[in-house]
């Protein structure tokens, strides 16, 4: 049966299609977006049937590559943490694929277009094969095959972005290395790679200095490749100068599966007791989180750019799920786990709509909006759905899932991150206040020039159907998450928590 | 003393990765990042490779199979295959980041007339 080979099939059929791709591009350029579309579109019927099938059997779903066990051979494990995360994955390459159609033609020359659907779709692998494996080299490698598609696809953007793209390159570069010792670390102490090996063999080790240090490196690593707060300094340039739909597509995802990586490698790899009680790392990254919520929100308060505000608005969210994950018990890593996939679809939502105001308004200069809930209705709407839901409006599903942190950390007792996340909350209404205000509200001249004319009359956006309906696709998940966030959290998220945090 | 010559092998990353770390933090020129990048990735290649090997240890290839099938093969011979293994990867990594890290350089050349890091950002505030 095939349907056994899905774990494989996943990561291959996007990895093949980039190639052919690249070489049909080389014939005739039209023949590239059909090929995107139907190999994400397989995508989405392998995560969601995975998906399926995790649930149905409730146990995790294991594939051995090239039949050899592990911890030989490198395997794909399915659970119920990743399945939801490999399908998120698959929805939003799909739509902000076909969102890219008409917008990437606007933005970068036409000869390009073979190139940047070939990084599209390594990109897509890399993000995938990240999700999905179970073996932490091969992480390592699968993570730099999403970096440097990622490298590239940025300095396709405008003026700066190679430079940006550079800077990137030395940061992320650092966090791999650190990822690899990290594992080398491992590997000395246990001679294995596989995850759920290592997860058996590390327990009597725990007290080991190089267990210790080899923790630490994996932690640094994947910091600077989630862009946690100090080590997110190459997020704001590289994402802002990066062509609109592919900001649309690396901010959503990037960072939040940096993020399921961190919850892998702490509680999978780990046993939750490891980073709670022998070496304390929840307390210094809940501080770290904290300090990243409030310091980004003021970042971005000082923004007049609405695209490099939404990139430090990236950064704020990861301080929620980091505080999520920091308050180590069941509410708090459901929150954060929910909070991955809500924010997956809120930043594609947010950078999908910031992606068509700058196309038909030509600048992302906060101040410069004016009255565009009257050019450009559905965009607005879109965009303030996005942003009800990050500031955690119900029935938006960046409410549940703030719900679920702070529950979380009033059980752990930590009465400063509570303070933070509310603050945090209301930074963001802030935050999003502003922009609203500007786009909605006229200057004072502007009113009197409206009155003269008897009102300005409402026309439909400017921009192609095939931006708007992924946008307006975006805005329905973010509501149907909401409303369906129990169903999610009592048939999926409630199995991945590790039973060691159960209760 | 002991601890400097009995795990020189560490000590020689460690220094390295310390050379690499420098010349991406404090070079202005990006070039020289480059370097410092590439001697970090390189460093920590050194450091695999270092930990597969063994004092008398040789090349883990079972020469006789069918006279080695009878006794047990004594793995301590053997030198440990899987960290280079491992590393033939991360050295097609670093290739690859070296790759395409220079052709961000030329673009950046071309684009700017130089490669100097204060150079560049004064150009681009322009």
């Amino acid at each position: 049966m095939i349907s056994e080979h899905f774990p494989a099939l996943i990561v291959v059929t996007p990895l093949i299609l980039s190639f052919v791709v690249f070489a049909v591009g080389l014939f005739d350029r039209r023949y590239c977006f059909p090929l995107v579309i139907i190999a994400l579109g397989a995508c989405i019927h392998f995560a969601v049937s995975m998906m399926k099938k995790v649930i149905a059997q409730g146990s995790a779903i294991h594939y051995y590559l090239g039949a050899w066990a592990p911890p030989w051979g490198i395997e794909y494990v399915v659970d119920h943490l990743n399945a939801l995360v490999l399908v998120s994955i698959a929805v939003i390459s799909f739509l902000v694929a076909i969102y890219s159609n008409s917008n990437v033609k606007r933005e970068l020359p036409e000869a390009k277009l073979p190139q940047f659907y070939t990084l599209f779709l390594l990109q897509v692998t890399g993000l995938f094969g990240i999700t999905i494996t179970g073996d932490a080299f091969n992480l390592y490698v699968l993570l730099e095959i999403a970096s440097f598609s990622a490298y590239a696809i940025i300095a396709m953007g405008e003026n700066g972005a190679q430079f940006a793209a550079f800077r990137y390159m030395i940061f992320g570069t650092i966090g791999a290395c650190a990822y690899l010792l990290g594992v080398g670390y491992l590997y000395i102490i246990t001679g294995s790679l596989n995850m759920a090996d290592l997860s058996k063999l590390l327990p009597p080790l725990y007290h080991s200095k190089v267990l210790i240090a080899g923790f630490s490196f994996l932690l640094v690593g994947i910091g600077i490749k989630m862009a946690l707060f100090p080590v997110h300094t190459w997020l704001p340039d590289s994402y802002t100068l990066a062509p609109s739909s592919v900001s649309a597509l690396l901010a959503p995802l990037f960072t939040k599966v940096g993020a399921y990586v961190l919850i892998r490698v702490m509680f999978t790899i780990f046993d939750p007791s490891f980073s709670v009680t022998i070496f304390p790392v929840t307390e210094i990254l809940g501080w770290v989180g904290a300090t990243g919520i409030i310091f980004a929100s003021i970042l971005a308060l000082a923004q007049t750019d609405l695209k490099r505000m939404l990139c430090y608005l990236i950064v704020v969210e990861i301080g929620f799920i980091v505080i999520g994950i920091a308050s180590a018990n069941r509410f708090g890593l459901t929150g954060a786990i929910f909070h991955i996939i809500n924010d997956m679809f809120m930043m594609a939502c947010l950078f999908t709509a910031a992606g068509a105001i700058f196309s038909q308004i030509g600048t992302r200069n906060i101040y410069q909006f004016r009255i565009l809930h009257k050019t450009m209705p559905i965009t607005m709407a879109v965009f303030i759905i996005g942003a009800l839901s990050v500031i955690g409006v119900p029935p938006m599903c960046g409410f549940f899932s703030k719900w679920y942190l702070i529950l979380g950390v009033i059980q752990a007792k930590k009465w400063v991150y509570l303070a933070v996340i509310l603050i945090g909350s209301l930074l963001n209404a802030i935050l999003f206040f502003r922009v609203l205000e500007n786009a909605y509200f006229e200057t004072r001249n502007n009113i009197e020039n409206t009155l003269n004319n008897k009102g300005v009359t409402v026309t439909l956006d400017r921009i192609p159907k095939g931006e708007l309906i992924p946008m307006m696709c975006f805005a329905v998940i973010i509501i149907l998450l909401g409303i369906f966030s129990g169903k999610i959290i009592n048939n999926i998220i409630q199995f991945a928590i590790p039973g060691a945090l159960q209760g | 003393m002991e601890i400097m010559v009995g795990k020189f092998n560490y000590w020689i990353y460690i220094i390295l990765i310390m050379v690499g770390f420098y010349g991406m933090m404090a070079k202005n020129n990006l070039m020289k990042k480059l370097i410092g990048m590439n001697i970090f990735q390189w460093s920590i290649i050194l450091y695999y490779i270092s930990i597969g090997a063994k004092k008398g240890g040789t090349v883990p290839i079972i020469m006789d199979t069918h006279s080695a099938a009878g006794q047990a093969i004594r793995a301590i011979d053997y030198i440990n295959p899987l960290p280079h293994v491992l590393m033939l990867t991360a050295i097609v990594v670093g290739v690859a980041t070296t790759g395409i890290a220079l052709a961000l350089l030329i673009i950046i050349y071309k684009k700017y007339g130089t490669l100097e890091e204060d150079e560049i950002i004064e150009a681009l505030k322009k």
